[in-house]
């Protein structure tokens, strides 16, 4: 199965946890896990971002649920990065 | 555990809603206490352990008010932010922390309101406790338990008003000054109308 290297998603989160306690949690995920979060529009209750996250090998389901958990919801993948497994080894 | 307790109290803003109910409640159970005691204080010889009876089933209910009152009204205000949430959002965030805040927040809050009048309480009944155990100190004989807890319910209420000055930026002293005032003026009242009843 390909690994996930790179993954740029959409995102509708709360004001609450802000941009740097997302971020920050998300890296938590993963030692080799890098975000970079870019906000885009803020509305009265909510802010749409661009969350790029770079990993060795990122487990998008975990990603989700870690995003919704924290009151998020993903829009859409935006750009990915893929290597095949034997390309990887 | 104290750690997802701590970000959900942070996520929701529980905290300055958990420190506005333990000024205002505390200070409720302060002025309770203050007027029962300047109630016993000025009336004919009670017996101790009709004080604490007495004292001790106000701060009981003062408990049971601030629990259930707080949760109802937390509940239904935590419910309703947690929807105009979802209305943003456009989706359930029931998974999510935000519910889950929701949720325990109000059990939070409503056991902050309950516990600072109650606990209050019982540090102002000390001296009445200390009686009734006989553990009343002999260099503290020339001083009435009663006036003590009074007193101690005095010098409460000026704490929390320090309390309200540091969270407010404002000049503690003052602030203090300010609820010892209040404070004073509840057991004049009480005062006064005790000696009109007892002249009429």
């Amino acid at each position: 199965m390909a690994i996930v290297t790179r993954i740029v998603l959409d995102v509708l989160k709360p004001h609450q946890p802000n941009a740097l306690e997302f971020a920050c949690q998300l890296a938590d995920l993963d030692a080799s896990c890098q975000v970079n979060l870019l906000v885009q529009e803020i509305d009265d209750k909510t802010q749409s971002i661009i969350l790029s996250i770079t990993g060795e090998r990122l487990d998008f389901d975990a990603i989700t649920q870690h995003i919704e958990a924290m009151g998020g919801s993903v829009h859409s993948i935006d750009e990915v990065d893929v290597q095949g497994e034997a390309a990887a080894e | 555990m104290f750690a997802r307790l701590r970000y959900l109290i942070e996520l929701s803003h529980s905290h300055r809603i958990a420190r506005r109910y333990f000024v205002t409640n505390g200070f409720d159970g302060v002025l309770a206490m203050l007027g029962l005691l300047m109630g016993f204080r000025v009336s004919a010889a009670i017996s101790i352990e009709v004080m604490i009876g007495a004292c001790v089933g106000a701060a009981v209910a003062l408990f049971m008010s601030g629990l259930s009152s707080a949760y109802i009204s937390e509940a239904a205000e935590k419910q309703h932010e947690l929807q105009e949430l979802e209305k943003s959002m456009v989706t359930s965030l029931d998974d999510s922390a935000h519910a889950e805040a929701a949720r325990l927040m109000p059990w939070l809050i409503a056991l902050v309101n309950g516990l600072s009048p109650l606990l209050l309480a019982l540090l102002i009944l000390t001296p009445l406790f200390m009686v009734q155990q006989q553990f009343w100190p002999e260099s503290l004989v020339i001083i009435l338990p009663l006036d003590l807890a009074i007193i101690i319910a005095l010098v409460l209420a000026f704490l929390l008003g320090v309390f309200i000055g540091r969270l407010s930026g404002r000049f503690w002293l003052w602030t203090g000054v300010r609820a010892l005032l209040i404070a004073v003026i509840t057991a004049l009242i009480i005062f006064l109308l005790n000696q009109f009843m007892a002249q009429s």
